[in-house]
């Protein structure tokens, strides 16, 4: 494995001084610092998010990752003035009106930020017209809104139909999610897209903006490094 | 203020495994009606919820004609299968707990009913009242003050004016800290928000439950850790949190639910409080739980244990849709019903056949979850017997937290428990955290101020000074 492969696995394990000092070492030894951050940094957190998706590692394992991946990137802007990642897109992300559940939508939040997407989390028991003027003002490309309870779903329509009202449904794509939301429920409210998880919904938001896989060169999850942490995983 | 409680309990008030069973508890509850919970019979409890509609002023008249329609469904069908008695859960939903005139309409509506089939009919019945813990719409949360506060309680009142009979509530003080202690899997910040601030808002809330209790001739029935500990379950369920988090962070719920009982609540506690068998070996109260017949409402891998000490069988709650056989409501009223009349027949044959039953509950589940493991009665037992000897409830809750890692511990080396390898790194991680708590609330307070967010929650609600806090470190 070579030192971009090391700082990729030093991310999965979630080894921050591991990772400091693979950094350091890297760019003492005139390594590009974007290729730093693309390749070793944002490819093993892409690794991460993989293993997230195939249910091998948990949520707290890949915010731990996330954690050290950040300590990574200040690091490399400090060495070297590196400018900040791109975010991939704007996302505006609430709980709709008279719901106050926000445990899923704040994982879907989490989960967003690390796949690279700026998020403006608006809370809880959002009213439509905070979601049409969070949209407008932060120029997002999309919506996010979730859904608990039965009788709080169709505030997802109103809100919708709000945006309609605003002439901006062009602008925005919209999804949905939640205990108390399905695919078929997105269609029926003229939604752009439906999330059962917090993973997905990251694919989710890809997909609509066409954004392909990142990490510098398209590169997708090392495999490598996933199927060394299976092996030493059965290990244990 | 300190709400001082009216009870301790400084020992079990079940100490033999074999007084640990289904249907019996050492304190039933006697209802106005003759009806006895822990008294030798598990009865079902029925709770259901409207389909996807929006609740206000407009929809009222579909809203009572639902209620309606859910409560002759349900009613019809026990009475029809006999059922020996029956329990409904009216579990508000904001708008209706808002607007108390709404809830204590709908209240009446069910309590009318339900009187009219024990008249004509003898189907003894029981209406639990569990208004929705509206305080969290606003953000930060007030916990002691306001008019989402007031409408709860008058919400409890009146419904107990008009025929509920038992008082319940999921109530969330410390869920602020708790949902973010889940998320990064925080067990130091999940014992400071059940500990610390869940304890103080279950002394609050419940001494002014059990006065209405009192003033209305009603049954202080409990509460549950639905918002901690169920959300827990939940992420687990989806692999977004190690099941061994969720089991440790059960047990830690313990010292908090306890409060209520601290306080004068005497049960059924709420279905959905898995930690209930240690309320009842605690403190001898009937205790409601919901397993396999929840799944209309979650999934879980408790689904056989947790009937396996029960007074009341739930649902937890239905929406009323139309299945192939009848309604949602009526469907569920139906299988509740046959689980409790297994129950009640294996019990009837005699004692050692309750036991059998339990034992087959407890263990067709107990080995492969961690959750379901530490609802193992012995388990509950063991733990519940070291967690009496601690008078502090912050000391006691991580106690229960350092006491769950060792039994999960113990369990996994002794073949009793399968546990995966990214489960049981995690297991030690947690025992590594739990080890460095202070016995000392003030200590964890001034250290967790630095990483806790302190706009999302206001610590002056549950009595937190800020900088008293960091001046009791630097002395």
């Amino acid at each position: 494995m070579d030192r971009y492969g090391e700082l990729a696995q030093a991310i999965v394990d979630g080894d921050e001084i591991q990772v400091l000092k693979t950094v350091r070492r890297l760019l003492k030894n005139g390594a590009d610092p974007l290729k730093v951050i693309s390749v070793g940094l944002v490819g093993g957190m892409e690794s991460v998010g993989y293993m997230f998706s195939k249910k091998e590692i948990f949520i707290s394992d890949v915010i731990i990752s996330a954690r050290v991946m950040k300590s990574g990137i200040d690091l490399v802007r400090r060495m070297c003035k590196a400018p900040a990642r791109r975010p991939l897109g704007k996302v505006v992300l609430g709980t709709v009106k008279g719901d106050i559940h926000d445990i899923g939508k704040n994982l879907v939040g989490i989960m967003l930020e690390i796949g690279g997407f700026l998020v403006y989390d608006l809370g809880v028991n959002v009213e439509p017209q905070q979601f049409v003027k969070a949209v407008k003002e932060r120029n997002a490309q999309i919506l996010a809104m979730s859904a608990q309870l039965t009788t709080t779903v169709l505030n997802m329509q109103t809100t919708i139909e709000a945006i309609k009202a605003a002439g901006m449904r062009d602008d925005v794509k919209i999804i949905i999610g939640g205990l108390a939301v399905s695919r078929r429920f997105a269609d029926k409210i003229g939604a752009d897209g439906y999330s059962h998880d917090a993973s997905s919904a990251v694919c989710l938001c890809r997909r609509l903006l066409k954004i392909r896989q990142t990490g510098g060169r398209n590169r997708g999850p090392d495999l490598r490094i996933v199927k060394r942490q299976r092996r030493e995983r059965s290990d244990t | 203020m300190d709400y001082k409680p009216v009870k301790t309990f400084s020992e079990l008030a079940i100490k033999s495994l074999d007084d640990f069973v289904y249907g019996i508890a050492p304190h039933p509850v006697t209802a106005k009606n003759g009806m006895v919970i822990g008294g030798g019979t598990v009865y079902p409890e029925i709770n259901f919820t409207l389909p996807p509609m929006t609740v206000n002023e407009s929809t009222m008249p579909e809203v009572r004609r639902q209620y309606n329609e859910m409560i002759g469904g349900i009613l019809e069908r026990a009475k029809d299968l006999h059922a020996p008695g029956i329990i409904v859960e009216l579990e508000l939903l904001p708008p209706t707990t808002i607007e108390p005139k709404w809830g204590v309409e709908i209240c009446k509506i069910l309590r009318d009913k339900m009187y009219e089939y024990e008249e004509k009919y003898g189907l003894k019945s029981l209406l639990r009242i569990t208004p929705n813990d509206t305080r969290e719409i606003e953000r930060p949360p007030f916990m002691r003050r306001g008019e989402l506060l007031e409408s709860i309680f008058v919400t409890f009142e009146k419904c107990a004016e008009v025929g509920a009979d038992i008082l319940a509530i999921e109530t969330t003080g410390g869920k602020e800290v708790h949902d973010e202690a889940l998320v990064t899997c925080d067990i130091r910040k999940a014992i400071f928000a059940l500990g610390v601030l869940g304890v103080r808002d279950m002394r609050f809330m419940w001494s002014r439950i059990v006065d209405i209790a009192k003033r209305t001739d009603s049954i202080p029935g409990g509460d549950t850790a639905c918002g901690f500990g169920n959300t827990a379950l939940a992420l687990a369920e989806q692999s977004m949190i190690p099941r061994v988090f969720a089991a440790v962070d059960r047990v830690a719920t313990v010292p908090r639910t306890l409060a209520c009982f601290e306080m004068g609540a005497v049960g059924p506690d709420k279905d959905c409080g898995y930690e209930g068998p240690y309320m009842k070996a605690i403190t001898g109260a009937p205790i409601a739980m919901e397993g396999k017949t929840a799944a209309c409402a979650h999934l879980s891998a408790l689904g056989n244990i947790a009937a396996c000490v029960c007074d009341v069988w739930s649902n937890e709650s239905v929406q009323n849709v139309k299945l192939l056989s009848a309604p949602a409501p009526v469907a569920y009223m139906e299988q509740l019903i046959y689980d409790c009349r297994l129950l009640n027949e294996a019990a009837a044959d005699g004692k050692e056949y309750a036991l059998k039953m339990r034992d087959w509950l407890a263990n067709s589940d107990s080995k492969l979850d961690p959750q379901a493991y530490i609802l193992r009665p012995d388990v509950v037992l063991e733990i519940s017997k070291e967690l009496v000897k601690e008078a502090d409830a912050f000391v006691a809750t991580k106690k229960a937290a350092a006491l769950a890692v060792e039994a999960l511990k113990k369990g996994a080396a002794a073949g009793e428990l399968e546990l995966p390898a990214k489960e049981k790194k995690w297991l030690d991680i947690i025992g590594s955290q739990v080890d460095s708590i202070p016995d000392n609330w003030e200590e964890l307070w001034y250290d967790l101020q630095k990483s806790l967010d302190l706009s999302k929650w206001r610590p002056e609600e549950y009595d937190l000074e800020v900088n008293a806090a960091k001046a009791v470190s630097a002395g």
